[in-house]
């Protein structure tokens, strides 16, 4: 057993196993050295974890039970506060959150409150003992669009007040980006399909290749199809360019490109169509989590990779783990780099990467350190590819075909009110495609949210 | 799952489709186009609708096989199944904004070659229909390879065609017929609409721009998502990078970095052709099997 001050270790596929497939890194905890950590658990009266829980799930009481060995009781503690567990104990940025307040970490770890929820999780789906009760429909229609997390917490929750839900997805397989995005070795796609199984057997309906925007308007769903009210949560998939020359040579794609290439249409696997270019010497430019989960997808396809961030090691924004973890399968940082060009060959493919050195300059107001270039300081990196992961915005599609919807300046959907009301009358939003590229336990939290709102909403009118 | 209703040869290897897809012929409109998937392991390609049926629920498409995904969605025969149609993406054609006696006085030229042929029909028809002025000028490497000549014939002003072996039609280039109805016959257009491969349109483009004629190229570029979300589909369109599958397909063709296109939708003809490779050793090894 672990002394007071660590955690009890949680075993770990070696790096260099790893780095040569696409199964989950963390295995997680057992039985025993669950009970063991949550035994460091000192249950303060007054939890600053809860307090910096995005949705306040009641952690030292879930904790209490693991301690106690009743794992279902544990279970039912999280469900009240969040409704996909197994996926957040995985991917939430616990060190920024809850571990992140821990009075246990002020003299030593925090305790694993991620690996702890993910162990609850997993031995509940495990044993299939989380039943999500079936309501007697109200026969009134709600509209879904999107199906990442902020759309499967919001279809969840309306399904058990008796709406009748339809989640429509412009992709062919439902997820948001737990599917296209984020990593099988981080977040097992059976986890994800789980999720949506429990769904449709609460009686939600899935339509994949449905573009609301395109397919059929917002408007149609709720004057043709008899849709009471929607629920947008079509989540910030447009991702970001620099504008500098090269962006369009061979070789040069977005985050979102490759991970989808090799997520969603599984181009690791030779049993699938869909083809991925990997180049030998790979340049992932952008320090978050998308960043991280292509440099370490790239490793796993065969490549070197370095990642080149604007600002120092510190500043990641991505979660500590995965930095880590990077950084054990030996993928290189270089930091207070930014690309200035990338270089081309005569035919047309990308062969190395201008950069320049930055420097961090103290912000007068305590804030963030901002950075600025340091003159005459260019360097060059030679490389085959290079993976742009600097960020993504919300998609006009639905914005632009939606009369009286409003929207930010930076194309977020603009609310009436924080409960996820939008400008237009019975559409709902929340998520990424309001907050702009976050986290997936606000985005299930802004689902709930939201499913609230337009019950609340609902009670009040006739409709159909 | 979408059903195939028709299957109809067109010429060696290019298919036409009829597919059930209620949502995306309620919606689609000249101009647009649909990704589909042939099977659960596929690749999402591409395709242009090349008409649609809305009381049927059906949308037409014509394929090429030309790699390991365009030739699953070939294969496939009348009463099977794709497992994906997504639609319809992509803006509608420019000139559907225009009404109807600006049209009247409008004469266009299409110009088109191999399957492009396809999409340009229904706007050739529209265009007609409405009383504008339709030439259309259709290119193929050989007479076999020339579809919906008839079809398109009966819809439009005047018909010209050029092969590349000179089986039928003009011996050359589209480009060459485009040069002397100009320069020779006197005619004037307004606009010009290409549709076909990349290195064509880019041709008939320098051609129009000598004759400073609007043109507007529809663009086949590589994609994935078709909806904005990954990138894969930009094109340099005036100096901007722009995503073809939501900004385009259209786009003013003089405006457009067609070597840059070109060089780009080149970017995995190495990967599909690996791939074709190995189904096609896969298969091989299966027959071995089979009759040993
Ligand atoms: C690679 C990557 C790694 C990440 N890692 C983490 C992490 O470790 N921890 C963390 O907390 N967060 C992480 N994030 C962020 C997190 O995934 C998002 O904040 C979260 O998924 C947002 O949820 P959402 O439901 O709002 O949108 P999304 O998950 O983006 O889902 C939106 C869905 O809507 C669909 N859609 C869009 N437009 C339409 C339309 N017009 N019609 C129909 N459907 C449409 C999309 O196809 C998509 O499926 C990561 C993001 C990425 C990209
Ligand atoms: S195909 Fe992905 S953005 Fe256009």
């Amino acid at each position: 057993m672990a002394d007071a001050k660590s955690r009890v270790a949680a075993k770990e596929q070696a790096p260099e196993l790893r780095v040569k497939n696409f199964k989950e890194v963390a295995m997680g905890y057992n039985e025993e050295e669950a009970i063991a950590e949550a035994s460091r658990c000192l249950e303060c009266k007054n939890p600053r974890c809860v307090a910096a829980c995005p949705v306040s799930v009641k952690i030292p009481q879930f904790i209490k039970h693991v301690k106690d060995a009743d794992f279902l009781g544990a279970a039912q503690v999280i469900h009240e506060d969040s409704s996909l567990p197994a996926i957040c104990g995985r991917v939430c940025p616990q060190e920024s959150q809850c571990e992140g307040s821990c009075i246990r970490g002020i003299k030593g770890q925090p305790i694993a409150i991620g690996k702890l929820e993910r162990f609850v999780a997993d031995w509940s789906r495990e044993k299939g003992l989380i039943v999500n009760k079936t309501t007697v429909s109200n026969n009134k229609k709600v509209a879904v669009v999107g199906s990442g997390p902020a759309g499967l917490s919001c279809a969840s929750d309306l399904a058990k007040f008796g709406y009748n839900v339809t989640v429509f997805e412009a992709l062919h397989v439902p997820g948001g980006v737990l599917e296209y995005g984020i990593p099988e070795f981080r977040l097992p796609k059976s986890i994800v399909n789980y999720e949506i199984s429990n769904l449709e057997k609460m009686g939600v309906v899935f339509e994949p290749d449905v573009v609301i925007g395109r397919t059929i308007s917002v408007d149609d769903l709720m004057a043709k199809e008899g849709y009471c009210a929607v629920f947008i949560g079509s989540g910030a998939g447009l991702p970001k360019f620099m504008h500098i020359a090269g962006e369009n040579l061979n070789g040069v794609v977005s985050a979102n490109e490759f991970l989808t290439r090799v997520n969603l249409m599984r181009a690791f696997d030779s049993d699938y169509d869909t083809p991925v270019y990997v180049g030998k010497n790979v340049v992932v430019v952008g320090g978050g989590n998308v960043a991280m989960d292509a440099a370490r997808c790239a490793v796993r396809l065969g490549a070197k990779v370095t990642v080149v961030y604007r600002r120092s090691e510190k500043e990641l924004p991505a979660r500590r783990e995965e930095v880590v973890h990077a950084q054990q399968e030996g993928i290189a940082f270089q930091y207070l780099s930014n690309p200035v060009q990338i270089i081309g060959n005569a035919k047309g493919w990308v062969e190395g990467i201008e950069c320049v050195k930055m420097e961090l300059v103290p912000s007068k107001d305590g804030g963030r350190n901002s950075v600025v270039e340091i003159p005459n300081s260019n360097f060059n990196v030679s490389c085959d590819m290079v993976i742009m992961a600097l960020g993504t915005s919300p998609n006009p599609l639905i914005s632009s075909t939606t009369p009286g919807l409003k929207v930010e300046k930076w194309g977020g959907i603009s609310l009436s009110d924080p409960s996820g009301e939008t400008y237009r009358k019975g559409v709902f939003a929340g998520g990424d495609a309001v907050t702009g590229a976050a986290t997936v336990i606000l985005a299930m939290s802004a689902g709930r949210k939201a499913a609230k709102a337009i019950d609340e909403y609902l009670k009040g009118i006739s409709c159909n | 799952m979408f059903k195939i209703v028709k299957k109809q040869v067109l010429a060696p290897s290019v298919f036409l489709f009829e597919v059930e897809a209620p949502r995306v012929a309620n919606a689609a409109k000249p101009g647009q186009f649909v990704i589909v998937r042939a099977r659960d392991h596929g690749e999402r390609i591409p395709l242009t609708i090349a008409d649609y049926n809305k009381e049927l629920g059906t949308v037409t498409i014509v394929v090429q096989e030309l790699g390991v995904s365009t030739k699953l969605i070939c294969n496939a025969e009348v009463g099977d199944f794709y497992v994906d149609v997504v639609g319809p993406l992509g803006n509608p054609s420019e000139f559907l904004h225009l009404d109807d006696s600006t049209l009247k006085s409008q004469r266009f030229l299409f110009v088109a070659g191999g399957v492009g042929a396809a999409p340009i029909y229904p706007q050739v028809k529209y265009l007609y229909g409405k009383g504008a002025s339709v030439d259309v000028i259709l290119g193929a490497r050989n007479t076999e390879l020339l579809i919906l000549k008839e079809e398109i014939k009966k819809t439009c002003n005047n018909l010209y065609v050029a092969t590349d072996d000179g089986s039928e039609g003009h011996k050359g280039l589209v480009t060459d017929v485009l040069n002397y109805l100009i320069t020779s016959n006197g005619k004037i257009y307004d606009n010009v609409v290409t549709i076909g491969p990349m290195v064509m349109m880019k041709f008939v483009a320098l051609c129009t721009k000598k004759y400073g004629i609007k043109t507007i190229a529809s663009l086949n570029t590589l994609m994935v998502d078709g909806t904005g979300m990954c990138g894969a589909c930009r094109v340099s369109v005036g100096g901007v990078t722009k995503f073809t599958c939501v900004d385009g397909p259209e786009f003013d063709a003089h405006l457009v970095d067609f070597d840059e296109a070109m060089c780009r939708l080149n970017m995995y003809k190495t990967e599909e052709g690996k791939k074709l490779k190995e189904e096609e050793e896969k298969n091989h090894q299966c027959r071995i099997g089979r009759y040993a």
